[in-house]
């Protein structure tokens, strides 16, 4: 069981910064997802935590143990990588056995180990195979298999059901949550798909240029974005964002958009708002509904301009105020909507951005 | 339309190239020959009869007698096979001062060749991996040096070569002949490595760091298992180009060691009398043998090692 910290990691590639005085603190036996799109320094970060890459500065510490410039074979961590990385040339059984062979291990505990993960992941008939004779999934299965005999104490995941269809790669995520709920082991996992983050982790840590925009739990990351970044990264379909102005008389604040006043009276400002700021507002399309079903409702009408059925929920699109807004209704609600609608924004449920740092207000 | 009649169940409406995927997959025994076929199968007729024929003349040549050779129709059959003349070529023609056929050359071709080609191809096959796969400072000034390397004629740095190895003390030595095909093998063979092994997907040998390979462990238990079809090119080239090789053997070897190519030349240019053509053919087809057996046995690994090499690097 191992708590892992990142303190003040400095990261570059011939003098180009990747990650710049990062810090991130990993609870033992969380399941941490770095969620980020490609380039964001996620991948470098799992790396570093691996050691795989050289750090120029910072420590990365496992407990309390200093593993800054420790080789990655001395580090107690298993990985999983994108493309399986399984070695071609050797059956299944030798591929999975590889790290405690090398490790000197008797033949008899790493026969057994092997058995063991294939008896957990349901591959025992794969063992005598070779790594081009699997499908992708049977492959993705070896290559957990073999992090799993080395009975690491943090798993590090690097992207790895990006290489499977959507059916094998929604199966595969629920097994891996299954296994971090049977093993109790910390893991880190490197995804830029924001619903296996959303569905996998503990906590999700979202980076962007190397810098963490924000870290927190799933649910306050969706509901409660720290920024602007977070808020139209994560979620699909995607937050809806209007841009207005922040309107302050007698100490009670409402946004100004085109002509319409959305009273904020009940938003958690974190500072006292200022009068005439130009704001962002995040709306979650679930947050939009009929009158009659949103609570904190502030009814609006908007003319129709679009609707994509979604199956279990339609996603309509509207124009309201010379902004574009899509709203997730049910199917049935969805068919009723003319070509002028009156709908409610749960008010509840908004995010206000400054428009200029983009922060959370 | 009407030169085909697909056997098969291809509808009559397919256009003709279907049709011919047609016959030729239910096995149809009629041919169509357009005039490019024609043309191809000339040229390709051509082209083999360039190659084969002198090695007609060769093979055909040292299976007859002098009085068969006088009569000098080069392309006539012999009038019976008469294996004396590889017999005297391989164990008692003369070769400058010495009578005992090429079969020295032989021997000492296959004492230069067996370590040169295990060290050369070792070493580069190493070198190419450390290149490819782990971060070395200044990696590409080392690739380009070896691309140079690769270029440069030999005959350019002989004189200053002979020099070094005599300061070595090898000079004239079997150990001063395998260094020198060692050094001449490694620029190419190490680019060779070096680009099939930069196709091989990084994420293993990171795969491997984190089960505890070093550098060593990893370039034995996954690179090298994983390089049948280059280690077979690599050998094929080795192989050919040491085998074949006359003047560093001649300059570097030292008499003891000469290789059997410049046997193969004393023998040919030592004469007492007549020229025994014979003999000449059947010594020249035993010098040639050795790569054609290579290429033979490895040929169809060697195509799929310069088409791995191809595809992916």
């Amino acid at each position: 069981m191992t708590a892992v910290h990142v303190d003040h990691l400095e990261k570059r590639y011939a003098e180009v910064p990747v990650l710049h005085d990062l810090s991130l603190d990993i609870p033992d036996g969380s399941f941490t997802v770095l969620l980020g799109p490609s380039g964001c320094g996620k991948s470098t970060l799992l790396n570093c935590i691996a050691g795989l890459d050289d750090v120029q500065g910072g420590a990365i510490r496992f407990d309390d143990r200093d593993v800054t410039h420790l080789e990655p074979k001395d580090r107690d961590i298993a990985m999983v990588f994108q493309s399986y990385a399984l070695y071609p040339t050797m059956t299944v059984r030798r591929n999975m056995g590889f790290g405690l062979s090398m490790a000197r291990r008797p033949k008899a505990e790493i026969e057994e180990k092997v058995q063991g993960a294939a008896r957990l992941l349901q591959i025992e008939h794969l063992l005598d195979r070779r790594p081009p004779q699997l499908s992708g999934g049977q492959r993705q299965r070896v290559a957990i298999g073999r992090a799993l005999v080395r009975n690491a104490k943090v798993f590090l995941f690097d992207e790895p059901l990006s290489n499977l269809d959507a059916k094998l790669r929604a199966e595969m995520r629920v097994e891996i949550k299954r296994l971090h709920e049977r093993l109790g082991v910390t893991m880190i996992y490197v995804t830029h798909d924001q619903i296996e983050a959303m569905t996998l982790a503990t906590r999700i840590a979202v980076l962007r240029g190397g810098v963490i925009e924000q870290y927190d739990e799933p649910e306050n990351l969706y509901e409660r974005p720290s920024t602007r970044f977070v808020a139209d990264f994560v979620g699909s379909p995607g937050i809806n964002f209007l841009d207005g102005t922040l309107d302050v008389s007698n100490g009670v604040a409402s946004a100004r958009i085109g002509d319409s006043s959305m009273p904020l009276n009940g938003y958690p400002f974190k500072a006292k708002p200022d009068h005439g700021q130009p704001i962002v507002v995040g709306i979650r399309p679930e947050r939009i509904g009929t009158p009659g079903e949103v609570g904190h409702g502030y009814e609006i009408e908007m003319t129709h301009s679009l609707t994509e059925p979604m199956g279990a929920d339609s996603l309509v699109w509207f124009d309201w105020q010379g902004q574009s807004v899509s709203a997730r209704l049910r199917p049935a609600v969805a068919h009723q909507v003319q070509a002028r609608a009156r709908l409610a924004i749960d008010l509840s449920a908004v995010s206000i951005f400054s428009a200029e740092s983009e922060q959370r207000m | 339309m009407t030169a085909l009649k697909p056997t098969g169940n291809a509808t009559v409406s397919t256009a003709r190239r279907s049709l011919d995927i047609a016959a030729w997959a239910t096995g149809s025994q009629r041919r169509f020959l357009s005039p490019g076929r024609i043309g191809l199968y000339a040229f390709l007729i051509i082209s083999a009869l360039y190659f084969a024929v002198p090695l007609y003349v060769m093979v055909v040549t040292s299976l007859k007698t002098m009085d068969e050779i006088r009569q000098g129709d080069l392309l006539a059959l012999p009038n019976a096979l008469d294996f004396s003349a590889w017999v005297r070529a391989w164990s008692s023609a003369c070769t400058g001062l010495t009578c005992e056929g090429i079969q020295v050359g032989f021997w000492n071709s296959i004492r230069i060749l067996v370590p040169s080609l295990v060290l050369s191809i070792f070493l580069s096959a190493l070198t190419g991996y450390a290149l490819a796969m782990w971060r070395i400072p200044r990696a590409g000034l080392i690739l380009g040096l070896l691309m140079v390397g690769g270029f440069i004629p030999y005959q350019v740095v002989l004189y200053p070569l002979v020099q070094i190895v005599s300061n070595l003390g090898l000079y004239s030595s079997l150990p001063g002949i395998v260094l020198i095909h060692i050094v001449f093998g490694l620029p190419i063979l190490t680019l060779i490595f070096r680009n099939y092994y930069a196709s091989m997907p990084p994420e293993l040998i990171r795969a491997a760091r984190v089960d505890g390979g070093g550098f060593f462990t990893i370039f034995f238990r996954i690179a090298l298992p994983m390089s049948k079809s280059i280690l077979v090119v690599a050998l094929i080239l080795q192989m050919t180009g040491i085998w074949n090789d006359f003047l560093l053997g001649l300059i570097f070897a030292g008499r003891e060691n000469l290789p059997m190519t410049v046997q193969l030349n004393n023998l040919v240019n030592t004469t007492f009398g007549e020229r025994e053509y014979n003999v000449n053919m059947a010594a020249t087809m035993l010098t040639a043998i050795p790569p054609l057996v290579v290429y033979f046995l490895s040929g169809r690994y060697f195509v799929r090692g310069i088409m791995a090499g191809a595809v992916k690097g």
